[in-house]
Order: structure tokens, then sequence, then C-alpha cells
């Protein structure tokens, strides 16, 4: 290692900043590459709110010669494409997947975390154990258990077994290890227990790190595909996704309709990512924090 | 990950002031608690995944067609692990993985090291770049592969690829059918570059923020040039956790490809030049033939495979060690 001597600091040296000419570059080629990245967004909207007739022009439009509102009503009219009801699944699972995940994982990660308990070694290695097999892989052992439970095209099929997250638990337990004991001990002589100082002190004062594992449970929740596949059978037991793919993969495709039920199924997210990007952006770095 | 808090919490003795009788924290109170924070999770755990595997490992060893309870005449040993092991289909999708995984592991690791890098020497907008390369991560792969197939690759005049070829003269491309040539790796590597590129751009991000800036003060002293040398040998090295992380994300999530593979492809992705591991264990215990002791042979075999790639990958790239981040 090069040892640091105190000299003159060089104001602004760091990782890559370069001259000005090189500064320059690096902002047109971001611009350049923020663009891109754009475009498919672009193209959702604008087919969204296209006729047919507009999409599939011989020249390219980059603009709907008039925009059509009335796609939104005739996607939901539609009585050959769920997309109502889908959203209404969609959102309860989400929403339930990302309430239950959190209450048991991170009971459970605080369990592991404070409570000395001979065996608690034995129980971290069987929660860690399930990290080795990645989730996918299990789609089939798992849709033997819920359809043997009777499960299948139901929402508790689609809830109830990806509420117990390993790797979600895991995280839990790292993080309250790093929770400032001095905060539970004040408590403890308060007379609290392990449940109350939990939900008294911890919880409240967790709320960051709680957001950002919410925020990333309900992204990977509304966008998983696999497992709603598997277990939605029947229509009515669809999520957005699968209505989409479905619709997807139809010989005939409504292209206006098509897209504006894309662009509706991103639309909570789009608010997740303006509104609570700053967890999402801790939530990933967090997750990264696995290997 | 070590364990390494057998000695965490002594519990305070003193219960002088104490308002709640039940306080006295005897070693079997304590162990109840703890059953009562895990417990849950651990019965879920058991119910969710190891009964599952177990019962998919007994499956694995039947001739379970339509059924998940066969009888003991079904027994045919380890036939099913012989089948796919031999079996052409099973072998290719395995091969399959390994061009897609040779195609988007190091160009999604480059990309993103890129982006970073670049998003990290920017002054303004520095949020707004972050949001824009991150904003993809809030579409499925449903989404995306509806975007991508319908709009951007779609095999016709309209789409948006050809389009612009045609500015240059040049002829429609069927981007997604047929093998000859394939080119529906494109379609598929663009796709997942353009989703996760920016959520492993992040952790490239917060790691960048991680190194100390004496380091390069100190490079700058000892008459390092900024650029490349600064890079190669201060940035590169500093990254070196998150860059095994990033590599191990990566390869296990292309391990599980199948969302937009099953999208973009004709057949539900059921076509011989481009199925995944995943698609051929859905197609074969799933589809027509409910072939559930083969499908549960196929998975375990996957599984292993996973575990060994994992644990020689981090071997290799030293991870995993104690604490190993």
């Amino acid at each position: 290692m090069v040892s640091t001597q105190h000299r003159p600091k060089p104001v602004g040296y760091k990782a890559g900043v370069g001259s000005r000419a090189s500064r320059i570059a690096n902002f047109i080629g971001l611009c350049v590459i923020a663009a891109v990245f754009l475009i498919p967004f672009y193209l959702i909207v604008r087919n969204a709110l296209s006729t047919t007739e507009d999409i599939t022009a011989p020249g390219w439009m980059w603009f709907p010669t008039e925009i059509q509102w009335g796609n939104v009503a005739e996607l939901f009219n539609d009585e050959k494409v769920p997309m109502a009801r889908s959203l209404l699944n969609s959102a309860v699972v989400s929403v339930l997947t990302t309430v239950g995940t959190l209450f048991l994982c991170t009971t459970a990660g605080y369990g592991l975390a404070r409570i000395p308990y001979r065996h608690a070694d034995k129980v971290f290695y069987a929660i860690l154990a399930t990290l080795m097999v990645p989730s996918a892989i299990t789609f089939l052992p798992s849709f033997v258990m819920v359809s043997s439970l009777g499960w299948v095209s139901d929402l508790r099929g689609l809830i109830i077994p990806t509420l117990f997250n390993g790797f979600v638990a895991f995280l839990c337990r790292q993080y309250f290890l790093s929770f400032p004991k001095e905060l539970e001990e004040a408590a403890r002589v308060d007379g609290l227990g392990y449940w109350g100082s939990f939900w008294r002190i911890v919880i409240p004062n967790s709320k960051g790190f709680l957001a950002a594992i919410a925020v990333i449970t309900f992204v990977t929740s509304w966008n998983s595909f696999l497992w709603p596949l598997v277990i939605g059978r029947s229509s009515d037991s669809w999520t957005v996704q699968v209505a989409l793919s479905t619709f997807l993969t139809a010989q005939t495709v409504n292209l206006p309709q098509l897209f504006m039920a894309a662009a509706v199924a991103i639309l909570p997210l789009v608010f997740v990512f303006l509104f609570l990007q700053r967890f999402l952006v801790q939530g990933v770095a967090q997750t990264g924090l696995k290997g | 990950m070590a364990v390494t808090d057998k000695t965490a919490d002594p519990a305070p003795a003193a219960a002088g002031t104490s308002r709640r009788p039940r306080r006295r924290r005897t070693f079997g109170g304590r162990n109840l608690a703890f059953w009562y924070f895990v417990g849950p999770f651990l019965l879920g755990l058991i119910i969710f995944t190891y009964i599952p595997v177990g019962w998919s490992a007994y499956l694995s060893l039947f001739d379970a067609r339509n059924t998940v309870t066969p009888t003991s005449d079904d027994f045919v040993g380890f036939d099913n692990y012989v089948t796919m092991l031999t079996n052409a289909d099973f072998r290719r999708s395995l091969i399959t993985f390994s061009v897609f995984a040779a195609i988007i592991v190091p160009i999604t690791f480059a990309s993103s090291l890129g982006l970073a890098l670049a998003v990290n020497k920017v002054r303004i907008m520095r949020a707004f770049f972050r949001s824009v390369f991150f904003l993809p991560f809030a579409c499925s792969y449903v989404v995306a592969s509806l975007v991508w197939k319908m709009s951007i690759f779609a095999g016709v005049r309209y789409g948006m690829a050809n389009t612009v070829l045609g500015w240059f003269g040049i002829e429609n491309i069927p981007w997604l059918f047929g093998n000859d040539p394939p080119w529906f790796w494109l379609v598929i590597a663009t796709l997942r570059l353009w989703i996760q590129c920016g959520f492993y751009m992040i952790l490239f991000i917060a790691a960048l923020q991680q190194i100390p800036e004496h380091l390069y003060e100190a490079a700058y002293v000892d008459g390092a040039k900024p650029g490349w040398q600064t890079f190669w040998h201060i940035t590169l090295p500093q990254l070196r956790a998150s860059s095994v992380a990033v590599l191990m994300l990566v390869l296990i999530a292309a391990y599980q490809a199948f969302d937009e593979f099953w999208n973009l492809l004709p057949n539900s992705g059921n076509v011989p030049y481009a199925r995944t591991p995943l698609i051929y264990l859905f197609h074969t215990s799933l589809g027509t033939s409910q072939d559930l002791g083969r499908g549960s042979a196929g998975a375990l075999i996957l599984a292993l495979l996973i575990a060994i790639v994992t644990l020689l990958q981090g071997k290799i790239l030293g991870f995993g060690k104690p604490e190993g981040r």
C-alpha cells in the first residue's frame, strides 16, 4: 500500500474525474444511453394511445395522429380479457406477500440475532441451506405441495408458499445483529420482554430498513411470472403478468390494447419508483450484499 | 457469513422495579421466546421448502405421471435420472443455458460497471441518470418481452429495429422466428441487459462510494495518471467483493431464465434451439405429459449443478471465506 503523506489535497481528485473534455464526453455519452434506455417506455405510451393504423403505418410515426384515451375504457370493457380482475389479484397478492414476508422474516431474523438459544446456529444453517437452492428450481416440488393442499388456482397458493423467504430472513438477521443493543437494554430495564421490545423499540427504529425490504419484496412480487403461471391455472386467479402473457401469445392481438395493458401493469411500479426510490436503491444495495 | 453471536444478550439480571411478573427470564422462557419468534417461519420453511424438496426427491424415483402419490409398482430407481442425463433435449437445454450465460454475464458485468463509473463521474443530473438507468427494473420480463416482441423487434416493417434498418436500405429481419442466423439471441440479450443493468449499477455505485478517497490522493501523489491507471490499480481491486457478488447474481439469474424465453419465442419457448433448463422442466412436468417423476429428477440435477457452480465460482473468486464481504 502506498503511504498517505500530508500533502496538499488535490481538489476533486476522485475515481475517474478527468479533464474537462472527458467530462463533457462522459455527459454526452450518458445522455445518449439514457435516451436509448427510455425508448421502450416511449413505445409503450405511444402504442397504448394510438390506433392500430398509426402503429402499423408504413412510415414511422413518432406520435399518434390523435391521442386515443378511449383505449383505456376499451381495455377494461373487453370481456375476453380479465384485466380488472388480474390487476386486483396482483394487488392483493403483492400487498399480502409484502406484509406477510415482512412479519415472518423480521421476527425470525430478530429471534436468530438476539435470543440466545442452544440450537440457534442449527436453525440458522437450516435457513441458509435453502439459499443454495434457487427458488425458481423449487417451482416443481412446491407445485406438488400446493396441489396436494388444493391451492391451485387459488390466491392462497400464490401467496403463502412465497412468504418464507430464507434470503430476507437472513438479511433481517444481519441487520438486527448491528442494531444498537443499548436501546433494547433500556427497554428491558423498563420491563419489556423480547416481544415488547421488538415491537416498541426495534421495529419503530428500523423504518428505513423495513421500507427497503418492503419495497423490494413488493416489486419482486408484482413482477414475478413463473410461480403465478404455475399456480394460476384458471383465468380468475391470473395475476397481471400472467394475463399479459396470455394476451401476448394469443393468436390475434389488438396492438393498442396490448400496450395499454402493459402501461396499466407498470403504472403502480412507476409510482413506487417515483416516490419510494430512495428505499428501493437502499433495498437493492442490501440485496446485493448476498452473493 | 459467520455465526458469532452466541454471547448475544446478557439478559439484565436486575428486576427490582418490574411491573410485569412474567419477566423472569429462565432458560426455558428464553427458549420459548426463541420459538415464538422463529417458529412460524421455520415451520413454513419446512412445509414449503424442505418437505416439497424431499417429496420431489421421492417422486424422482418413481414413474410418476399425473400423480404425486405413486404406488410401489411405479418404482423405477434411478431410471429417471439416467433418462434425463441421456436425454438429448435436456442436455441441449444445458448447452443453451451455457451459451446464454456466456453472452449475458460478461456483457451485464461490463455495462453495469461502466454505467456506474460514468454516473459516479458526472457532476450534474446524477440522480436523474441513476433513476433512468434503474427505471427498467420496474418492468417485468413479461412487459419487456411485449415491447421487444411487438414493437422494437417485430419482424415486420413497422417494427422499430426494421424501420431503422430500412432507412439504410436493409431488408426486414425476422428477429424471433427461426434459428438461422440466430438473431433471437440479440433480442433476448438486449432485453435482459436493459432490465438488469441498472440494478447491478446501483450495487457498483454503492461500492464505488465506499472506496476511501485517500487511496486516490496517494496514487496522485505517487504520480499515477487518472483514468486507466487508477482504475486498474485502485478502483477495480477495491470493487473485488462487489464484482464477485454481481457475477454470481447474474449467473444464478441466467440459470433461471424463463420469463423472456417463454414470452418471446414461438410455442411458449418450447423450441429445440433455445430451450432453457427451466422451460424444459416446465414442459416436461406440467405440459401435456405431466411427467412429475422425470421433472423432479431434472429439477434436482439442475439444483445440484447450480450449487456446484456457485461453490466453484466462490472458490475460484475467493468468495465465501469467513466474513466474505
